[in-house]
């Protein structure tokens, strides 16, 4: 695995916020790498910025320093348009509180990002789909599935359109630990048979080990 | 507990302001428009009063004379002496501080005490009195011409707030010395019923006399209701509109607050507790939007009254005072208005409150499915509110029906817009075929219900527009029509008096094409106040008059004195067609041989041949005259009769200045229901712009994932300006076939009940793509700004919608 070329480097990623008039360093210079099939876990407390990091990692902002490069595309010098569509295209994000489009039935949620990267396969969506254990609900509207299923619709929506990264933010932390259990091992499942690489952040450092590499984030700065 | 459950409450206003702003907006707007309108009512109404209290006033019978001069003071003496109960009145007309001033000569001992001013009364009636009939003479005026009529006369002038504007009471004696009218009368009021010992008749003491009774046609409220009825709709229309919004603002922010409702439950506060709270805050609304309401009213009203004394005068006769007078009433019933809009616009949400478990889910479910069952509901009363306006335009009968029928039209036609809206969306989505498009389509679909009832007050307004503004077209290209046929004359002359008259006639004879008669008798004819008129047979009529319909050979029967014309309204009124009788004195019938239009006219009208005319009513004044001639020639003519006859200007009318004339009253009459329509439309906007900017915070939510996903933000921002304009455009698309049922209701079944006459429907394209054009501009201007915002939103706060998730 150490000698598959990085997919994703951050070198020296800083990002600060003002509140109340207080200016709140959240990345001190954060460093890191993901190789092409590669899992991590980036476990750290409350407010240590882990989100924030996945944000810039998916660009969906921008650091204050450092540089983020995708298969060696730096983000920063990318237009809008530019990032938009590496995420349309090389980048699935799975969110906590799942973030499905509230206007869409389950199929459509699922096929949506991989139908906008023209990379729709009605084929694999039905495969991913049952996979899922969602075969009997693409019909419902978000609203109408349980949160378990909800999340299972976010990682199909992520895979469909057959990404090399996914970022994946705390993508149980809303459900109950043993419907964790059973959604991240059929994400992790899926995502190996995809060949993706996964940087997930969790709290959890018992799901945290099911991965290959383990990184924590403290007051800004990755510890191994 | 109070305190700080109110504080929790208001505190969702401070940080969501656009849906402050909405709420404040539709109930100011509603109680503006509202009020604006009922307080020129109010106004006219108030005139009416004075006008109808007054020594004029039609309500008494009263005695003419009978070829419509003045009769002799020796006559009113005779008929006091013999035991007739009448009192003498004598009108002069004096121009004073540039306005003419109507003064009104009475006998203050004869004259009954209801007809007198009331500052006649005071706690010094015997000094009054004294000044009253003494020189200088004590004169009571309506406050608008009380100072310069002071000046003009020299007496002592003593307002009068009960007197009609422009209106002024004094002494007989000084009138007629004033009108140098020395020993002449006007008429005679009869002030009571003849007494036990029953007088002698009226023929053997006064034979040129004629005793008139009670004339409703003077009962300017009744003459005027259709009016003030139409203005009343508007404003409820308007009003409706308002309260579309104040109701959306409300729905909003229910949905929003379900969480703290929740907790606030959750923490102690009891349920009535809560109902009672939310209820105080709507009343400080209310209160607040009214005020502002109230002000915005009066200004509205203080702009459109002018136009309206001017309608009135032309249309009614009727006097009413171009500025408003500020009445205690007016605000309490546009304060009372805000409070009922506000608690029409809260009463939903305060009842689903009451339903709401203590538990029930904080989060703010879609509004489209948590509201389905309502909006089944509502889905079902529109339907059922169409099917009785379809009932009412088969069966109903009267103005009232009419109004009923509009209502029902609107409402039920505003409350299927969702479930119409959400079908074409369907439709659209299902022929959606890329991944963007298709969502939408089904994003607009969901975002529906926020934006339905901003939907609605824009299909309301477009509908009032296209349908208004068909039925103001039509009735102007019927009424410039209908004008260049029936005034075929090129000049209109008045004579002073009959001797005045003949040698009028003598001079025209050998000046003009023809002189035909404008004379006329009052009459009640079919139960209906007409005026009958006796005409010649001349090519004049029989070339342009305009027949809405006729029996064969209609105008030789006329000629031959067979048969009468009659007017649409009398036609109408009277349930009367082509081969009915009428009769028009006892004994005297004809069969009615054709119906004319005749707008703008409130009366009805009959048309006989000129010589049984006269030989019924050999009395009736022969003053007025239509001249044929030359048209070329009329302004040399019109000259020369001013010249020869010294007659006033007023006396020798042309014909374009006539049409001028019934055309400005015309214009200035739609100008007001013009003026309603573009506040109506203006509501509609504000409705479109304070939806979108409560929804657009709560609209981050559902573009924050599809921005994730790849589809940047100007996109976006493109998609929420197409959203608006598509929804907008099939808004106005459904309001085009409401409009048109409006303008067929309000021609066929509310004018005819209000005015009497039936218009033909025009159509008018290019005015409703003008209108499409406008409602998709407001729209677009309405959306630009949260597509603008949304364009140039920082990623950081498009982000923190996944942050705030958690």
């Amino acid at each position: 695995m150490e000698n598959k070329p990085a997919l994703l480097s951050a070198r020296n990623i800083r990002r600060a916020f003002t509140s109340a008039g207080a200016r709140l360093e959240v990345l001190r210079g954060v460093d890191l790498s993901l190789r092409h099939g590669e899992s991590l876990a980036l476990t750290g407390e409350s407010g240590s910025g882990k989100s924030t990091l996945v944000h810039i990692l998916a660009g969906l902002e921008l650091p204050d320093a450092g540089e983020v490069e995708i298969e060696g595309t730096p983000l920063n010098r990318l237009s809008e348009a530019g990032r938009a569509r590496l995420r349309r295209e090389t980048i699935g994000i799975v969110f906590q509180q799942f973030n499905l489009i509230p206007s869409l039935d389950a199929g459509a949620n699922i096929a949506f990002q991989a139908r906008l990267a023209g990379r729709h396969d009605p084929d694999h969506v039905t495969r991913l789909a049952g996979r899922l254990g969602l075969a009997g609900h693409l019909h419902k509207y978000p609203e109408e599935l349980s949160g378990g299923q909800q999340q299972r619709v976010a990682i199909g929506r992520a895979l469909a359109a057959r990404p090399a990264l996914i970022l994946a933010d705390e993508p149980t932390g809303n459900l109950d630990e043993a419907t964790a259990d059973e959604v991240l091992a059929l994400m992790l499942e899926l995502v190996a048979e995809a060949g993706a690489a996964l940087l997930m952040v969790t709290h959890s450092v018992r799901l945290a080990a099911r991965l290959d590499r383990q990184l924590q984030l403290s007051r800004g700065r990755i510890f191994a | 507990m109070t305190r700080a459950g109110l504080q929790a409450l208001l505190s969702h206003w401070w940080r969501h302001p656009g849906q402050l702003v909405m709420l404040l907006a539709g109930l100011m707007l509603a109680t503006a428009l509202w009020s604006g309108v009922q307080a020129i009512n109010a106004e006219a109404r108030a005139a009416y009063a004075q006008a109808a209290g007054r020594v004029d006033a039609g309500a008494r019978a009263r005695i003419v004379p009978r070829a419509g001069e003045r009769l002799d003071e020796a006559q009113y003496v005779a008929l006091r002496r013999a035991g007739w109960p009448v009192s003498p009145v004598v009108e002069a007309h004096l121009t004073a501080g540039g306005a003419t001033v109507r003064l009104i000569g009475i006998d203050p001992i004869t004259t009954p005490s209801d007809l007198i001013p009331r500052a006649f009364s005071g706690t010094d009636s015997a000094e009054t009195l004294r000044r009253f009939l003494l020189p200088p003479h004590l004169v009571f005026a309506a406050p608008d011409v009380a100072a310069a009529l002071a000046e003009a006369t020299g007496a002592e002038v003593r307002a009068a707030d009960d007197l009609a504007p422009g209106t002024a009471v004094a002494d007989v004696g000084f009138v007629q010395r004033l009108g140098g009218a020395e020993g002449l009368l006007d008429r005679l009021i009869v002030t009571d019923a003849p007494r036990a010992l029953a007088p002698p008749p009226l023929e053997t003491i006064a034979p040129g006399l004629v005793l008139q009774p009670a004339a409703p046609r003077a009962d300017l409220a009744r003459l005027t209701a259709s009016f003030h009825l139409n203005l009343s709709a508007f404003g409820l229309l308007a009003f409706a509109v308002g309260l579309f919004i104040a109701h959306g603002a409300v729905g909003l922010a229910f949905e929003a607050r379900r969480g703290m409702f929740r907790t606030l439950r959750a923490l102690g506060l009891p349920l009535w507790h809560l109902m009672l709270l939310i209820a105080l805050e709507l009343a400080l609304m209310a209160l607040v939007a009214g005020a502002a309401g109230m002000v915005a009213g009066l200004l509205i009203a203080g702009a459109l009254l002018p136009d309206v004394a001017a309608s009135l005068k032309g249309l009614y006769g009727a006097e009413v005072p171009g500025t408003l007078t500020l009445r205690a009433q007016t605000w309490v019933a546009g304060m009372a208005a805000a409070l009922a809009g506000a608690g029409l616009a809260g009463a939903g949400a305060l009842w689903q409150l009451a339903r709401l478990p203590v538990l029930a889910p904080a989060m703010p479910r879609a509004w489209a499915r948590a509201s389905a069952h309502r909006r089944a509901l509502e889905a079902t009363g529109g339907l059922a509110l169409l099917v009785a306006a379809a009932a009412l335009a088969r069966f109903g009968s009267g103005l009232m029906a009419g109004f009923a029928l509009m209502a029902a039209l609107l409402l039920g036609a505003a409350l299927i817009l969702p479930p119409l809206l959400d079908l074409c969306l369907r439709l659209a989505g299902r022929a959606a075929r890329g991944p963007l498009s298709q969502w939408f389509w089904a994003d607009a679909r969901q975002g529906l219900p926020g934006l339905s009832l901003a939907m609605m007050a824009l299909l309301l307004a477009l509908a009032a527009n296209i349908g208004v503004g068909t039925m103001v077209e039509s009735f102007r290209r019927a009424f410039t029509g209908w004008l260049d046929q029936r005034l075929a004359a090129e000049l209109y002359v008045r004579a002073r008096d009959d001797a005045e008259a003949e040698r009028l006639r003598a001079f025209l004879a050998g000046r003009s094409e023809a002189v035909l008669p404008l004379w006329r008798v009052e009459a009640t004819v079919a139960g209906v106040p007409s005026f009958v008129y006796g005409v010649e047979d001349h090519p004049t009529y029989r070339e342009n008059w305009p027949l809405l319909d006729a029996l064969p050979g209609v105008w030789d029967r006329l000629a031959a004195g067979e048969a009468a014309l009659i007017n649409e309204q009398l036609a109408r009124r009277a349930g009367l067609s082509p081969g009915d009788t009428i009769e028009i004195l006892p004994g005297w019938r004809l069969e009615v041989a054709g119906i004319y239009s005749d707008y703008g006219n409130p009366t009805g009208q009959v048309m006989v041949a000129l010589a049984p005319f006269l030989a019924h009513f050999p009395d009736a004044p022969r003053l007025s005259h239509a001249v044929r001639v030359a048209p070329e020639d009329a302004p040399a003519l019109a000259r020369a009769l001013i010249e020869e006859f010294g007659l006033p200007a007023e006396n020798v009318v042309d014909q374009a200045a006539l049409k001028r004339w019934s055309l400005s009253i015309f214009e200035r009459t739609f100008a007001i229901t013009a003026a309603l329509n573009v506040l109506t439309l203006g509501v509609a906007g504000v409705a479109i712009v304070t939806s979108l900017a409560a929804l657009s915070g709560q609209r981050l939510v559902q573009l924050a994932p599809v921005w994730a996903v790849g589809v940047e933000r100007r996109r976006l921002a493109r998609l929420e300006l197409l959203r608006a304009l598509a929804l907008a455009a099939l808004t106005a698309a459904l309001a085009l076939p409401l409009g048109l049922a409006l303008a067929w209701v309000l021609l066929a079944i509310v004018n005819v009940e209000a005015f009497g006459w039936r218009l033909p429907m025009q159509l008018f394209p290019l005015d409703w793509l003008r209108l499409v054009a406008l409602a998709l501009l407001a729209a677009a201007l309405a959306a630009l700004w949260p597509a603008l915002r949304l364009a140039r939103m920082a990623p950081a706060r498009l982000v923190q919608v996944f942050a705030a998730a958690r």
